[in-house]
This record gives structure tokens, C-alpha cells and sequence, in this order.
């Protein structure tokens, strides 16, 4: 008796569990936008799906074929009326919703400053954004303070209310940076820098993975991320600094291998080129490897049919 | 790896014994199992002196109807293959917590999803609805056969040899472990050495050349070989439909061509498309590939759209509601079809502007499926629904897309992707159109067109226990997996650090369990069917009230499908036909000219399997020998100019007389 | 299909045919249709070679490009590619003549037109053969660069199509001269003559968006 019991029981605890989920209660401002623009699709869809699920059940049991009082017309096939409806509502709900998918791809674009960091609460002017330097390495995250002169592996804080920039790229395969409970994902590509701006509004450790397969350790390449008050923050800091070790190229290198639940690592100093040289691909090679003189050469060779440095090159 | 590694065995190239993995308990065992089975086939074929049947009847056959059977009953087979690929990865995640590892370590599950996903979008889906469109289209549009029979057999084999190729894999060292559309630079020489890459891209490339050349063939069968009187907007759905999608199919497999040969060259050849090095771009295969894969998206799903479009026009015993607008709407999500291939990768930061553009056209797409939903919806109203088991899975698939559509719309808001991408929640989205929509779509077909392909209806109870369990164990297999998106889990995980998930993934695999059972009842539907045909028997040719032109010919059709090509006045021409007083021809048949069989499909797709295992383990004299093989049975195939025959008018006669004398004694 | 136009009648009254008495032969009749389909997507496949090429031509790697062979010289060399285009243009016109002999029936001559169109077909793979040679000795290779190997693909691509090309008349003119120019040979002898004009538009294109374009800025 005792496991059928707890069968029946486990759709309940499920539900209870999804009200909690962390995608519907984020404490950051941008994942709570992006929650709200899902609530209001949904709300807006359900114009359209609840009717016709009902109509559906409804239509399939009164005109059953044992029921003869239905009425039955089999040659009825057209109205002018009823297929103005049919193409009218979803031609009006996908406006509706249209409007706010091109607001919402320009005021949640990734790539764009923040200008709040909560509901009604602008970002202060001369604000500037805490910018870490984020690369996916196979298969641990890599995270430079530039500004602090310290880096992190697997190990990520942020002071709360503070907005984030953050320049991603990847070292070998491509990767996606995501902490659910701050931002949606950016992708990670070799050889390429993608950016996310983001905020973090309550303290507490959030989960940070890569959510875009990349190989064998992939289920393992999760992180913390620690949403810290100034105070707390400064101290992490402090902590960092005082570890003492030095990521340069050849600690770089090193790290690169891949390798599959790799623990926290802190630098307290960081080489100041070395984010640069590992989105150009050439940490430890010549400059004349480097991705970007590569560029400059082609540049001044004349191009193919397309203009160089668009986009993603 | 470039062909001049050094070490090379002259005769086995890279292929050692060590990629045998005969230390694999799991592997063992399902070899066993497949060569317990494959013995008792060839066992019993040959006890039962079969294999010349075989070859003339089935092999080498040219008839759209066999080759049509022959491609579903290779989806169901491989049906089998994928579902046990998805009840191991639901054991496994609902395992892995708490520092398990499971039972799969990431080099096997990594290979169990891709190979998930490719048997299941290209050996089940594609061949289920290659196989509907080439037995129903012809009949539905009059023919005899289709524009090129001998290219119908020639494709049929080529998805077949693809299959088996995934399925040597499984013995003969590993298939790919970077996700069904393998994008560099996971699929690099760099980041994948081993063959498991190779084998993906040769299958893929074997197979969608085989339905690129299935697709030609229908686009000019339905132009060129259309009943007199049928003209475009006279056309039953499912064929328009078909239409489209062999569209689809002959515009957008180029592109696939073109990306998996640009990353084969770049592992055989060492060539720079996709590396990160020395100026290739690994976006630039994402694109490329995302061009072929969303239309595939449509072309998988348009006909499951028609087979509902079909199944409620006859099971409601009334046209369908809005002929035309569905015909529209049909061709706008063809169009629109290659407008949304970005809609995948909004997380590459390609700015707003590009974001917003395709994320639109992804939302406009939910205007005309919507249009669709109200279209049978109110084929309903006012109509005489039976329940027979194909209106059973068109109910449920009404009930269950309406759920998957909505999450697809919230998947096409950009900035609300940010969030949902990757995430479990997409998975759970597209297994809810993938069965919600195909599958149901095709157990439906399969139910509605078996009386007119065997001659006997398929037993209703077992089919109604199948519909409940797929339905019942699709929400249970899949709600769960909706929530742990939203928790944030990422799809192609093999094990997890929150204890907390768990219960989410417990009720999945359940829910797995329940969809298994469903089709254990659809095999067992088909078995006792079999067994109990005679009870079963239709002598009609038009069991279930019919509507169209397949269901004016006897049940199964004979070789030639009409007797005399039927002249067509109405949407609906059969019950156009019946209605108005419709009597069968009963003498002046004539001759009927029909193609010949032919050996060249099976022993060109054979030499080409040859071809493709002997360059993915390097060995080349293997590769020359069965190139030169194939220019040769090629070539020589043109020198044949004998490629039809006429059933003469007493056999055509002596046939139509048969179906005369079964129609007077059912009265 | 019959062309007959069909009257639709009202319901009721006498009913209409629903059949037709007389056997129509299908042998053939799509073969064209089915042929051109099969171009149009040879075509895309040209394209994507095309779009490939826009996206990563310019991406030399500090290896040779079109002005710049590493060498002090220049890799695209024009005159021999423009030479290249006027027999590769030839040659279609040779097959259009042909054509039109094939239409009259005419099948000696025919065959005389398709040899020449071979002969400059050969005489276009050699040039191509002996540029990949040239660029192999100086060290430009599909491995060297993602311009060179997306070139390189794009023009064995187009090559590989000749050689077919090449390969199908030599069978083509022993089938007519077995069997003449029944319906059959005929069919085949016009979805070769829209394969052959297809390379030429092909090529045209190549010519014009690769050498050209990389050369002339």
C-alpha cells in the first residue's frame, strides 16, 4: 500500500515543488522581466487555447454520431464570418504579443547597459558596471575581475544591486554562461566575445552552469554564483587577493586541459593580457597567430565578398 | 586525423579490435539479441522459401504502395531502436543524483541522445511520413505509380542503408556524441577524434540524398500525373501537404548536403570551414545547418496536418470546414518555414534588430497552425463524429498541441528564449509537437490506411489502449520535464548535483514507462490483427466511409491502383462519386503499361553503405573498389531500355471480376 | 493528363464520367520536370558553396590571398580563368548546337557538336588542373586557410560536375549510336543540355563573384 500511496503523491509534491521554480521567482531584475514577458504570453495565448479546448471536447461529445438530435450537415464547409474569426483572433493576439517580443528583444538585449537595476529604481548616474571577464574553458568557467586584478575558477560573486558586464568567450568548444536566477544565457564561442549585462537583487548563492552541451565533463562545469552585500563582497575580494597564486599564461594553459568537476581555484593576480590573448586564441603562441592580427592582415589584403570584422568576425 | 596518418593497417585502416566494444555488458547483450533476431528472420525466410518472393516482390519492387509499407515498417523497427535509446536515458537521469553517476558514464549517454534524436527525426519520423505520402499520394491523386518508380525504389534503400549504418555504429566502435545537429567545433577533428562524427555525417548524408531524390519524385508526381479534372485547388489535403513539404524537402536538403559535407572535408581533409583556427567560423556551419533544420521542422509536421485534415473530414462524415483557408495556410508555413532558422541560436548575441526580425516570423507561424486547430474544430461542428481509433488520436492530438503550441510561442520571444533556451522546458516543447503532432499523426495514418494497404482493419481495442497510454504517458513523461526547465536544468545532462530534482525525473521515467506500453499495445494491436484478419476482412475497399479517390479501389489495390483513371469534379471526388450515383466499370478494360522491377536500388545503396564504412575507418581500397562498383552498376543501368511492361486486359479483366463478385456478396 | 475541359454538372440528373475509357502513356513525361528540380537543387548547393565563400573568402590566415600569393606574384591569375570562361562559354554554345541537331533528328552531327563540347570540357579541366597545381607548388592548399578552402571546394565542386559531365557524353554517344535518337536518347540528350548550360551558368558565377571580384577592386 505504502509505495502506491507515495506514487500518488509524487504529482502533488511536483506541483509544489514548480511553484518555487527559479525561473518564475529570480532575484534578479532582468530574469524578473524576462519571467513577467512569459506570464503575460501565456495569459495572452490562453485567450485562444482555453475555448478551444473546451470547444473541442465539447463539439467531439454533442455531435458523437450516436447522438441523433445533433444536428448533421454534412455539405456545411464554409462561412465568411466564422473564418474572419479564425484568422482575426490569432492575427490579433500575435500583434499583441509581437509588440512586445520586438520591445522586449531591444530592451532585454543582452548586449545593451542596463538603465534599471529593479522596478522603478534607475540605475544611479555614473554608475559603472562591475565587468567580468568570462571564459569557458573545457569544461570549468574562468572568471577575471579586470579592474580587481583577480581571477576565479568555478567561483563567482557579485555585489548585490551592482550592475554586471559580462564579456564572455569560450576556449575550445562553445559553451552558454547561465545563472538562471540572474539572466537568461549568452552563448560562449572560441575565438569570438559575446556580452550579458545583468543585475543580482537579493544575496544568496545562486546556481551558475553552462546550459550548451560541450562534451564530457559538461554536466559538471556548474559554478556558484554568491550575490554579496558591499561588505561581504569586499571581503571576498581580500579573500581572493591573499591566495597568492598567479594566473598567467602558463597557469592558463594548464587550466585548459580539460578536466571535469574541477574545484574552486582563486589568483590573487591576474596577467593583464591574458583575457585578451585567450579571445584572440593565442595564449603562450606568437602574436603573429593571434586572431586578431589575423584579421588586420586579411583586412589589409583586400577582402572576400564580405566586409571584414562584421558581426561575429 | 588526415588519410595519411601513419600506422594504417592496408586492410582494416583505422579499425582495430579494440573499437569492438565486446567489454560492454549493455552492448553485448543488445548484439546478442539483434543476432538472435536476425537468425530467426533469415531462419524462417529460408525454411519458408521466401527470399525469391522477397527479392521480386519487395526488394526490387517499383510498386509506390510496397516501397511506401517497406518505409514504415523500417520507422517502426527503428521506432523500437529509439525508444529503448529513451527509456535508458530516463533510467539514467532518474538515477543519477546524490554523486551517482548512474548507470551510463558520459561517453554512452552522450552517444544515446544523439543517437536519440537522429534515429528519431530521421529513421522514424522522415521514413513514416515518406512512407504515408508515397502510398496514399498516388492513390489520392488517380495514378498508377509515380513519375519515377525506379528512383522511388533507389531512395527507399538509401534511407535503409543510412539506418542500418547508425545501427552498425552501436558494434563497430561509436557514433557521435555532440547532439543530433553536430555543431563544430564539438564535431571538430579537434574536440572529436574518434569515428562516432563520422558515422553521424555519413548517415545523414546517405539518407537525406535519399530523400531528396524521394522528394523530386513526388513534387512531379503531383504536377504531372494528377487525375484529369483535379486541378490544384481540387487536390485532397494530405496531398497538398505532401506538396509542400516534398517543396520543402527538395529546396532545404541541399543546405544539409552542403554543411555535413563542409565538415566532412574538414575532418578527412583537414580542411578550415568550421575550426577555430587559420579563418574558419564554426557560426557559419550553425547557420548553414539551421537553414535545412527548421523547414525540417515543417516538414515532418505538415503532414502529420494533413492526416488530421483527412481523418476528420471522414470520421466527422462531412468536408472538411475551410478547404481553402487550410490550403493557405499550409503554403504560408511553408513560406514562413525558411524565415525562422535563427529562432535556434538567439543566445549567439546577433544583436536585437536580427533577434526581434525572427522571432516575429517564428510568432507569425502560429497564425495559420492555429487557423488549422479551428479549421478541424469546426469540421466537428455539425457533423457525425465516430470514434474509431484514428479520430481517437486526432481528439488527443487537438488536446495535446494546444499545449505544445503555446509553449512554442513563448520559445519564439526572444528575450523570454534568453531564459528557456537549452533548458529541459525546449525538450519538453518539442517532444510535445514531435508526438503530440507526427507521432500521433502517424499511428493515426497507420490505423486509417492499413485496411486499404492489407485488406483488414486493424483490431480497435488494443489501438484505443494505445492512444490512452500515449496520451496519459506523454504528460506524464513530459509535464514533469516542463517544470525542471523552469527550474533551470539543461538539457544533455547525465547526472546532477540537486537532490531536489529528482522526483521531477522520477515521474518522467514513469511517464516513459507508460508511453512504452503504448506501443507494446500498438505491436500487439498489429499482431492479433494479423492473427485475426479474416474476422477483420474488408471487401469493400472503403471501410470507413471515405472521401477520397484511395478509398474508389479495392482494399488492397491491385498492381495498376485504377482499372481505368477516374475523372475528378469535386473536392472529396469519391464521395463526390458516390453521391452521385457512381457505378464501377465492369468490362472494356484494356492493357495497362507499369514499370519494371529493378535490382540497381538495392545493390547501388549497398555498395554506397560499403563505401561510407570503408572511408570512415580509412580503408581505401574497400572505398575505390565499391566506387568503381557503383559507376559500373550505374552506368550500366542507362544501357537498359527495357523498363516496362503490359498487364494485359484479361488480367486486369479476370482481377476487376474478383472485386465484382466480393462486392455483390457483401449485398 | 487529357486537356479536354470537364463540364461540372449540377446534382441530380444523369451523372457524369467518372472515368476515362482511353490509356494515356505517363513514360516520360516528367523526366524533365523531375531533371530541373534536380538542377535547382544541385543550384542551392552551388549556393550555399557561394554563401560559404562570401562568409569566410576573406579569412587568408596570413596566408596567400587573391593579390597576394605570399610569392611576390598574384594567385588568381586572370588571363588564364578568362580563357578558362570563353571555352567553358564555347563549349555550351557546341552543346546548344548539338541540341538543335538533335531536334532535326540529326543524330551524326549531334554527336559531332557533343564531341567538341567534351573536347573543350577537357581542355577547361586541364587549366583547372594545372592552377591547383601551380597553387600547390607555392604552398596555397585547402589546408592552408579557410579562403583556400572554401576556393579550392567551391572549384572542384564545379569541376567534379565537368568530369560527370564528361563521363555522361561518352555514354550518351555510344547509346545513340546503338539505339539513334529513339525517344528515350532524346530525353537524356536534353537533361544534358540543361546539366551542360547549368555548369556554364555555374562557372560564369565562380567567375565572376571569385576571380573578378577578388581581383578587381
Amino acid at each position: 500500500m505504502k509505495p502506491i500511496r507515495i506514487i500518488a503523491l509524487l504529482p502533488l509534491m511536483a506541483i509544489l515543488g514548480a511553484c518555487n521554480a527559479v525561473m518564475l521567482h529570480p532575484s534578479g531584475d532582468v530574469a524578473v522581466q524576462q519571467r513577467d514577458l512569459l506570464l503575460y504570453a501565456t495569459e495572452l495565448m490562453c485567450i485562444v487555447i482555453v475555448p478551444v479546448v473546451f470547444l473541442t471536447a465539447f463539439f467531439a461529445w454533442h455531435y458523437r454520431h450516436t447522438n441523433t438530435k445533433a444536428r448533421y450537415e454534412p455539405h456545411w464547409h464554409h462561412s465568411t464570418l466564422l473564418e474572419l474569426v479564425i484568422w482575426g483572433v490569432p492575427v490579433m493576439i500575435i500583434i499583441t504579443i509581437g509588440m512586445e517580443t520586438w520591445k522586449t528583444a531591444h530592451t532585454l538585449d543582452p548586449y545593451r547597459q542596463l538603465t534599471r537595476i529593479a522596478p522603478d529604481q534607475p540605475v544611479p548616474p555614473g554608475t559603472k558596471p562591475l565587468v567580468v571577464q568570462t571564459v569557458a574553458l573545457d569544461w570549468k568557467w574562468l572568471f577575471i575581475y579586470p579592474e580587481l586584478g583577480i581571477a576565479t575558477v568555478n567561483d563567482l560573486a557579485a555585489p548585490v544591486n551592482q550592475p554586471i558586464e559580462f564579456r564572455i568567450t569560450a576556449d575550445r568548444v562553445q559553451n552558454a554562461l547561465d545563472i538562471p536566477a540572474m539572466a537568461g544565457m549568452v552563448y560562449a564561442y572560441p575565438g569570438m566575445e559575446t556580452e550579458l549585462h545583468a543585475v543580482i537583487n537579493k544575496p544568496g548563492n545562486y546556481m551558475g552552469q553552462s546550459s550548451r552541451f560541450s562534451g564530457a565533463g559538461f554536466s559538471k562545469m556548474h559554478f556558484v554564483f554568491h550575490g554579496l552585500s558591499n561588505a561581504d563582497f569586499d571581503k571576498w575580494v581580500a579573500d581572493v587577493k591573499a591566495s597568492g597564486e598567479t594566473l598567467d599564461s602558463a597557469a592558463y594553459l594548464k587550466l585548459a586541459i580539460p578536466s571535469a568537476g574541477e574545484p574552486v581555484h582563486r589568483y590573487g593576480t591576474v596577467d593583464p593580457q591574458l583575457y585578451s590573448t585567450a579571445l584572440d586564441q593565442c595564449v603562450g603562441k606568437s602574436s603573429n597567430e593571434c586572431l586578431s592580427t589575423q584579421r588586420a592582415n586579411d583586412a589589409k589584403k583586400g577582402n572576400g565578398l564580405c566586409r571584414p570584422n562584421v558581426a561575429s568576425n | 586525423m588526415s588519410p595519411d596518418t601513419p600506422h594504417l593497417d592496408p586492410i582494416f585502416g583505422r579499425l582495430t579490435l579494440g573499437d569492438i566494444p565486446y567489454h560492454e555488458p549493455i552492448l553485448l547483450i543488445t548484439f546478442a539479441v539483434v543476432a538472435l533476431v536476425g537468425l530467426a528472420a533469415v531462419g524462417a525466410l529460408t525454411y519458408f522459401r521466401l527470399w525469391g518472393y522477397l527479392w521480386r516482390e519487395w526488394i526490387t519492387t517499383v510498386d509506390h504502395k510496397r516501397i511506401g509499407i517497406m518505409y514504415v515498417v523500417l520507422a517502426i523497427i527503428m521506432l523500437v531502436r529509439g525508444l529503448a535509446d529513451a527509456i535508458m536515458m530516463r533510467l539514467q537521469q532518474a538515477m543519477a543524483f546524490n554523486g551517482s553517476e548512474g548507470y551510463l558514464p558520459p561517453h554512452h549517454y552522450d552517444q544515446i541522445f544523439t543517437a536519440h534524436g537522429v534515429i528519431m527525426i530521421f529513421f522514424v519520423a522522415t521514413p513514416l511520413i515518406v512512407g504515408m505520402m508515397n502510398f496514399v499520394v498516388p492513390l489520392q491523386i488517380g495514378a498508377r505509380d509515380v513519375s519515377f518508380p525506379y528512383l522511388n525504389n533507389l531512395g527507399f534503400w538509401l534511407t535503409a542503408v543510412a539506418a542500418i549504418l547508425v545501427n552498425i555504429s552501436l558494434f563497430v566502435g561509436e557514433f557521435s556524441q555532440a547532439g543530433w545537429v553536430g555543431e563544430p567545433p564539438l564535431t571538430g577533428l579537434a574536440a572529436s577524434p574518434g569515428v562516432g562524427v563520422d558515422y553521424y555525417l555519413w548517415a545523414l548524408q546517405i539518407s537525406g540524398i535519399g530523400t531528396t531524390i524521394g522528394a523530386i519524385n513526388l513534387v512531379a508526381t503531383i504536377f504531372k500525373m494528377r487525375a484529369p479534372g483535379m486541378n490544384l485547388m481540387k487536390m485532397p489535403v494530405f496531398t497538398w501537404t505532401s506538396l509542400c513539404v516534398n517543396a520543402l524537402i527538395v529546396i532545404s536538403f541541399p543546405f544539409l548536403t552542403i554543411s555535413i559535407t563542409l565538415l566532412t572535408l574538414d575532418r578527412l581533409f583537414g580542411m578550415h570551414f568550421f575550426t577555430t583556427e587559420l579563418g574558419g567560423n564554426p557560426m557559419a556551419y550553425v547557420n548553414l545547418v539551421w537553414i535545412w533544420g527548421h523547414p525540417e521542422v515543417y516538414i515532418l509536421i505538415l503532414p502529420a496536418f494533413g492526416v488530421y485534415s483527412e481523418v476528420a473530414a471522414t470520421f466527422c462524415g462531412k468536408r472538411l470546414f475551410g478547404y481553402t483557408s487550410m490550403v493557405y495556410a499550409t503554403v504560408s508555413i511553408t513560406v514562413l518555414g525558411f524565415l525562422v532558422w535563427l529562432h535556434h541560436f538567439f543566445t549567439m548575441g546577433s544583436g536585437a534588430n536580427i533577434n526581434a526580425f525572427f522571432g516575429l516570423m517564428t510568432a507569425l507561424i502560429a497564425i495559420p497552425t492555429g487557423v488549422k486547430v479551428y479549421n478541424w474544430l469546426f469540421t466537428m461542428y455539425r457533423g457525425r463524429v465516430r470514434f474509431d481509433v484514428p479520430m481517437l488520436w486526432t481528439i488527443s492530438f487537438m488536446l495535446t498541441f494546444l499545449l505544445g503550441g503555446l509553449t512554442g510561442v513563448l520559445c519564439s520571444i526572444p528575450a523570454a528564449d534568453f531564459q528557456i533556451h537549452n533548458s529541459l522546458f525546449v525538450v519538453a516543447h518539442f517532444h510535445n509537437v514531435a508526438i503530440g503532432a507526427i507521432v500521433f499523426a502517424m499511428l493515426a495514418a497507420i490505423d486509417y490506411w492499413f485496411p486499404k494497404a492489407f485488406g483488414f482493419k486493424l483490431e480497435p481495442f488494443w489501438g484505443k489502449l494505445s492512444v490512452a497510454f500515449w496520451t496519459v504517458g506523454f504528460f506524464i513523461a513530459f509535464l514533469p520535464i516542463y517544470i525542471a526547465g523552469f527550474m533551470g536544468v539543461t538539457r544533455r545532462t547525465q547526472s546532477f548535483d540537486d537532490p531536489s530534482l529528482q522526483i521531477y525525473f522520477v515521474i518522467a521515467a514513469i511517464g516513459g514507462f507508460v508511453i512504452l506500453l503504448g506501443v507494446v499495445f500498438f505491436l500487439i494491436q498489429l499482431f492479433v490483427s494479423i492473427v485475426n484478419r479474416e474476422k477483420l476482412r474488408d471487401t469493400t475497399g472503403d471501410p470507413w466511409g471515405g472521401r477520397t479517390l484511395e478509398w474508389a479501389t479495392s482494399s488492397p489495390p491491385p498492381a495498376y491502383n485504377f482499372a481505368f483513371t477516374p475523372l475528378v469534379h469535386d473536392i472529396d471526388a469519391w464521395t463526390d462519386m458516390k453521391e452521385r450515383g457512381y457505378r464501377r466499370p465492369l468490362d472494356g478494360f484494356k492493357a495497362i503499361h507499369m514499370p519494371s522491377n529493378t535490382s540497381t536500388g538495392i545493390f547501388l545503396s549497398v555498395l554506397l553503405l560499403a563505401f561510407s564504412f570503408a572511408v570512415i575507418w580509412f580503408m581505401w581500397w574497400l572505398a575505390a573498389l565499391s566506387f568503381a562498383l557503383m559507376l559500373v552498376i550505374g552506368i550500366g543501368h542507362t544501357f537498359n531500355y527495357n523498363r516496362s511492361f503490359h498487364i494485359p486486359a484479361d488480367v486486369v479483366a479476370r482481377t476487376e471480376g474478383e472485386r465484382t463478385r466480393l462486392l455483390a456478396q457483401q449485398g | 493528363m487529357t486537356t479536354t475541359t470537364i463540364m461540372s454538372h449540377g446534382k441530380g440528373g444523369e451523372p457524369p464520367a467518372f472515368h476515362v475509357t482511353e490509356e494515356h502513356d505517363h513514360d516520360g513525361a516528367s523526366t524533365v520536370i523531375g531533371f530541373w528540380m534536380f538542377l535547382m537543387s544541385d543550384m542551392l548547393l552551388f549556393c550555399g558553396l557561394f554563401a560559404i565563400y562570401a562568409w569566410l573568402g576573406g579569412h587568408y590566415a596570413n596566408g596567400p590571398a587573391p593579390l597576394d600569393d605570399g610569392h611576390g606574384g598574384q594567385l588568381f591569375h586572370l588571363p588564364v580563368v578568362a580563357a578558362n570562361t570563353v571555352i567553358m562559354l564555347l563549349s555550351a554554345f557546341f552543346c546548344t548546337m548539338g541540341m538543335a541537331e538533335t531536334r532535326k533528328g540529326n543524330a551524326g552531327l549531334a554527336l559531332k557538336w557533343f564531341g567538341a563540347t567534351a573536347l573543350l570540357g577537357a581542355c577547361f579541366l586541364f587549366n583547372q588542373f594545372s592552377e591547383l597545381k601551380h597553387m600547390e607548388a607555392i604552398g596555397a592548399t585547402y589546408q592552408t586557410s579557410a579562403f583556400l578552402s572554401c576556393l579550392i571546394t567551391l572549384v572542384c565542386a564545379h569541376s567534379l560536375h565537368v568530369i560527370a559531365g564528361l563521363v555522361w557524353v561518352g555514354v550518351l554517344t555510344v547509346q545513340v549510336l546503338q539505339h539513334g535518337l529513339n525517344a528515350a536518347n532524346e530525353r537524356r540528350v536534353v537533361c544534358f543540355s540543361m546539366f551542360w548550360n547549368f555548369l556554364d551558368i555555374t562557372w560564369v558565377c565562380v567567375f565572376i563573384f571569385v576571380y573578378l571580384m577578388g581581383v578587381i577592386r
